[in-house]
């Protein structure tokens, strides 16, 4: 691994990459990306790039996972073999199989689950390149994606991590400050409703520390949301637009 | 008693729309008083009943529809359909037949093989139970002719158009018969594929710009356009 050669922070509060400390990295969405699924999206934030695709609600195969009563919810995480800089098997790993559960239970309270009872829908959200923060992304993502989907949902879900680095409370941390760093806290939001729907917290927080972070997660989250929305909206508008530019011709 | 929205307004889920004395329509829904939207749609308030009219959404089966669905699978005593929708239907052998079935005297695969399309209504349909279909009106059963094309269900009174200016329109500049199902699939019967092509091309235009205004306009434009276009090329 990398020696710590240098410091995460300088002294003017200025990070590795160049970002303030509550400071998001750049953040691209893009809505229907893939035709064959029922809905998807693609996110791009900072350096991590995943794509979204979502199917159902559908019969569940096998037959004896539905359930009589709610939809379920399948949920694959999975890391390209090219997603980091050395090759990942791509076989499912203990940390991709755990991902997808912690994925799909925060997006769960976003969806009537029991407005289709014996049906399934699946989401899958393939990483192409992975740079920290990689669960928060793809819960944005396939918030997307379900909305994309025509799935009924409460609300967008959207997800920021903070943490800590060389004893600041940080923003939405990369790869670098995610490793080297001394805590990260990674949090799914329902902004509307004011829902928590994600809270975990790998390292050591002071209590204060650790409130302070999961404050600054949900702000950054609310950052996120307007985004997204923005994302969804623009799929739609492109048509509008068309049309307004067509009597000129 | 607020609401939060313009008429027509693209919303997205999540997203608030009124307060108070207002009631949850289509693609919403209510919690601790408020309204919120469910789908990406456009709003509506029709009389304290605020609705989205969903630009992405899947079949909910209900009773009473007339959908397009295809054979999936023969089964003992009937066929299951593939109807677009969450669940597979069900399409019973004595329902087609019109008498009771006897699996010594009926072959059910000549009668309806797996890939065949059917028109139907949906018969009987709860939580517990997946969908049952009945042919045995006039108007449904096996379709023999024509093209299938597939729209977001929600589209389908778009496609209606106001007390069913748009289809009578299409129909009349086309001369083709049109099967809508509920399901979003739209069977188009026509003398020849030409005419069969010109309405699916003004369905596809629906379908695509349905959110905006002014699209009766733009689809009449369209077809005289294409007819012209088709004159010149027979000179």
């Amino acid at each position: 691994m990398n020696e710590k050669t240098e410091k995460l922070i300088d002294k003017k509060g200025i990070r590795l990459d160049g970002r303030k400390a509550d400071e998001l990295r750049s953040l691209k969405l893009e809505v229907g990306v893939l035709p064959n699924a029922d809905g998807s999206a693609y996110i791009e934030h900072g350096k991590n790039k995943i794509l979204v695709g979502v199917f159902g609600p559908r019969e569940v195969h096998p037959k004896h996972l539905s359930r009589p009563d709610r939809m379920v919810v399948k949920c694959r995480y999975h890391m390209a073999p090219f997603s980091v800089p050395e090759r990942k098997s791509p076989a499912p790993s203990r940390r991709e199989v755990e991902l997808g559960k912690v994925i799909r239970e925060s997006l769960e309270p976003a969806l009537f689950l029991e407005l289709y009872p014996r049906t399934g829908i699946d989401v899958f959200i393939e990483v192409l390149q992975a740079d920290g923060g990689s669960r928060c992304a793809s819960i944005t993502a396939a918030a997307l994606a379900i909305a994309d989907s025509g799935i009924p949902m409460r609300d967008l879900v959207a997800a920021c991590a903070a943490g800590k680095v060389e004893d600041t409370v940080v923003l939405d941390l990369y790869d670098a400050e995610d490793k080297l760093g001394a805590a990260d806290v990674p949090v799914a939001y329902m902004p509307n409703l004011n829902a928590v729907t994600l809270l975990q917290m790998d390292g050591i927080l002071a209590p204060d520390e650790f409130e302070k972070a999961v404050d600054m997660a949900i702000d950054g989250c609310k950052k996120i949301y307007a985004l997204q929305k923005e994302a969804l909206k623009t799929k739609y508008m492109n048509v509008k637009e068309e049309i307004k530019e067509e009597p000129e011709e | 008693m607020p609401t939060f929205f313009e008429a027509k307004q693209l919303v997205t889920p999540g997203e608030l729309l009124a307060e108070g004395e207002y009631q949850a329509g289509e693609n919403t829904y209510l919690e601790g008083g408020k309204i919120y939207a469910s789908r990406i749609g456009l709003v509506d308030c029709d009389n304290k009943k605020v609705n989205v009219v969903a630009l992405r959404a899947f079949y909910a089966p209900k009773v009473g529809d007339i959908i397009i669905g295809s054979v999936k699978e023969v089964g003992f005593n009937g066929w299951t359909i593939d109807i677009k929708a969450p669940y597979e239907a069900l399409l019973r052998a004595s329902d087609v037949l019109g008498r009771p079935f006897k699996p010594q005297n009926d072959e059910l695969s000549q009668v309806l093989n797996s890939g065949d399309l059917i028109v139907a209504k949906i018969a009987s349909y709860d939580r517990a139970h997946d969908p049952q279909l009945t042919v045995g009106e006039p108007g449904l059963g096996k379709i023999t002719r024509g093209q299938l094309m597939c729209v977001i269900p929600t589209k389908i009174p778009r496609v209606i158009g106001r007390k069913g200016s748009m289809i009578s329109m299409i129909k009349q500049e086309t001369g083709c018969q049109i099967i809508l199902g509920v399901n979003g699939v739209i069977l188009v019967t026509g003398k020849n594929i030409e005419d069969e092509e010109l309405a699916m091309a003004a369905i596809k235009k629906i379908d695509e710009e349905s959110h905006t205004t002014g699209l009766t306009a733009r689809v009449t434009q369209l077809l005289k356009d294409e007819k012209a276009k088709r004159e010149e090329n027979k000179n």
